[in-house]
């Protein structure tokens, strides 16, 4: 029957999807399969994404634009082949308004250098929420401390969800000039209501950045729909190579910003003492972009795409509510943020009462179950919470309710061992 | 599924360390934490001559962060000043009984550091 819904390209087979991650196959030691719950940290890569990755290296490994020889011409090719992908899949109908970067980190630093000391004065503000992984906290933090601009901090329920009326009240003084928002909380999961945040920030003048790290391997994200100015994403965390991540910008903002880097590529015209700037996106690609990972990521946005999008989040909001309701049941568990599933994607941080998050995750290795320990890079939630670290398991869509069962069990005779005798 | 690092001598450690604790009248003592996992380690000596007297530590983190101190305590009650300097990692792995990865070795060596940099005020990079 699943095969049936697959060839019609409706429906999720879940075991077909596996048996395009060949870890999820192997065994960690022996006897003992591994149960892959990292994803948020990276997501594993399908077989396909490998093959792209592995033909460029192997058949036509050459520097993209400029070469006037075959292999340079695929390369080049298969390198914007990607970038027309990422454009397409963000809704975005020009392709010079994505630029490839290293990662998320290295996108927001770019937005937060170049836009801001362009756009920020004294006294200007910048909205975070505790929610945001460090990587859209720190960069703020350097270009306030440049310009004289100031961080605000929103609001966050009990449940740590977005509080709009907080976030309203932050607008009063007509200060703010930017919104900084995650799509999906790293550790929690939480995912704020970006389209009533950007209508907000939008109606205030200010102009808004979407960190869809998190976000980006389980739901779409159309940048134009929601009227965004910048939005961030890694390719590794959607199930393709390390490396690589993009930025996508508003035509006019990106062409108005000055480039971070200088180098090749980036420039039109090099004399001694100046050099004109290149055309968007080359004007923020200095030097050789990684290309491997960028052809890789376009492999994976296909893998993506060719999913039935609709039954791949079906399948992981099942995954949710089964890890809510079997975890949630180990006696001592206690989850972080929202008990109802309905406003969060599937990610579980947790901590487990007498139990330090390190040797949670150390004897649940043992058992070949993959989690994280420690802070997520988002100290500021932590702090928050009183709590110095905490655990956190993180499904994508090739995982099953059967593998967060073995998770429960595991964490039940973790509990039983590490008890004081 | 046991974990030999989680034996029960290196919980009773974690548990119930008889070095758990403060000292009426201490030496040389040290903070340090992991802020990697949390981890916060305080130690203190009495040092009589060259000679550690007593050990105590306090701080709050994992298994092997707090029981590797313990265990370090109870090693160098008695020792001299230069032994405890000269107690290097694998030491300390020694102590513990298994080899650690490179992640929790952070955790087994920060009573270690604490206790070097508590000898050796000067000596940061410990």
């Amino acid at each position: 029957m699943a095969d049936v819904a697959a060839v019609r390209g409706t429906g999720l087979d879940v075991s077909r999807v596996r048996a395009d991650f060949p870890p999820l196959a192997e065994e960690v030691r022996p006897g003992v399969p591994l149960r892959y719950f990292d994803s948020a940290a990276t997501a594993l890569k399908p077989a396909p994404v490998v093959e792209a990755v592995r033909e460029f290296l192997a058949d036509y490994p050459a520097n993209v634009h400029r070469g006037l020889h075959v292999l340079s011409e695929r390369a080049t090719e298969a390198f914007e082949g990607a970038r027309l992908k990422v454009a397409a899949h963000l809704g975005v109908d020009d392709p010079a308004q994505v630029i490839f970067t290293r990662g998320t980190t290295e996108a927001i630093n770019l937005v937060a250098r170049s836009w801001g000391r362009m756009a920020l004065k004294p006294g200007d503000a910048i909205v975070l929420s505790e929610l945001e992984h460090h990587a859209n906290i720190v960069p703020w933090q350097m270009i306030a401390a440049e310009t004289g601009a100031v961080l605000r901090y929103v609001d966050l329920t009990d449940d740590l969800e977005y509080d709009l009326d907080s976030f309203d009240r932050l607008f009063d003084d007509g200060r703010v000039r930017m919104v900084a928002t995650t799509g999906m909380s790293n550790v929690t999961g939480v995912r704020p209501p970006v389209e009533e945040i950007a209508r907000r920030a939008r109606g205030r003048g200010a102009r808004v950045l979407i960190d869809a790290a998190q976000s980006l391997a389980h739901e779409g994200l159309d940048v134009v729909e929601l009227g965004i100015d910048f939005a961030a994403f890694s390719g590794h965390k959607v199930f393709g190579p390390t490396g690589v991540g993009v930025l996508y910008g508003k035509r006019e903002l990106l062409e108005a910003m000055e480039p971070v880097l200088g180098g090749g590529n980036m420039v039109l015209r090099v004399e001694r003492d100046r050099a004109v700037w290149n055309e968007l996106p080359d004007k923020f690609e200095a030097g050789t972009p990684p290309i491997a990972e960028v052809i890789g990521l376009g492999a994976a946005i296909d893998y993506i795409e060719s999913l039935d999008a609709e039954a791949v989040a079906r399948h992981e909001r099942g995954l949710i509510e089964h890890a809510h309701a079997t975890l949630g049941a180990v006696e001592g568990f206690r989850l972080l943020g929202p008990s109802d599933t309905a406003g969060k994607g599937p990610i579980v941080g947790f901590t487990l009462d007498g139990t330090h998050p390190h040797d949670l995750s150390h004897l649940l290795d043992r058992h070949g179950i993959a989690i994280r320990a420690g802070h997520h890079c988002a100290m500021p939630l932590h702090t928050r919470l009183g709590i110095p670290a905490s655990a956190r398991a993180s499904f994508a869509l090739y995982n099953t309710k059967d593998e967060i069962d073995r998770l429960a069990e595991a964490l039940g005779s973790i509990k039983t061992m590490l008890r004081r005798r | 599924m046991d974990d030999p690092l989680y034996r029960e001598e290196i919980l009773d450690h974690y548990y119930s360390s008889p070095y758990r604790g403060r000292l009426e009248r201490a030496d040389h003592a040290c903070d340090l934490d992991n802020p990697f996992c949390g981890d916060q380690i305080h130690v203190e000596l009495a040092v009589d001559g060259d000679r550690i007297k007593d050990v105590r530590f306090d701080g709050k983190g994992c298994v092997i962060s707090q029981a590797a101190t313990s265990l370090l305590a109870e090693r160098l009650e008695g020792a001299t000043v230069e032994e405890a300097l000269g107690l290097g990692p694998a030491d300390v792995v020694k102590l513990l009984g298994m080899p650690l990865t490179p992640t929790r070795m952070k955790c087994g060596l920060l009573g270690w550091k604490a206790i070097r940099q508590a000898l050796t005020p000067k000596d940061v990079t410990a």
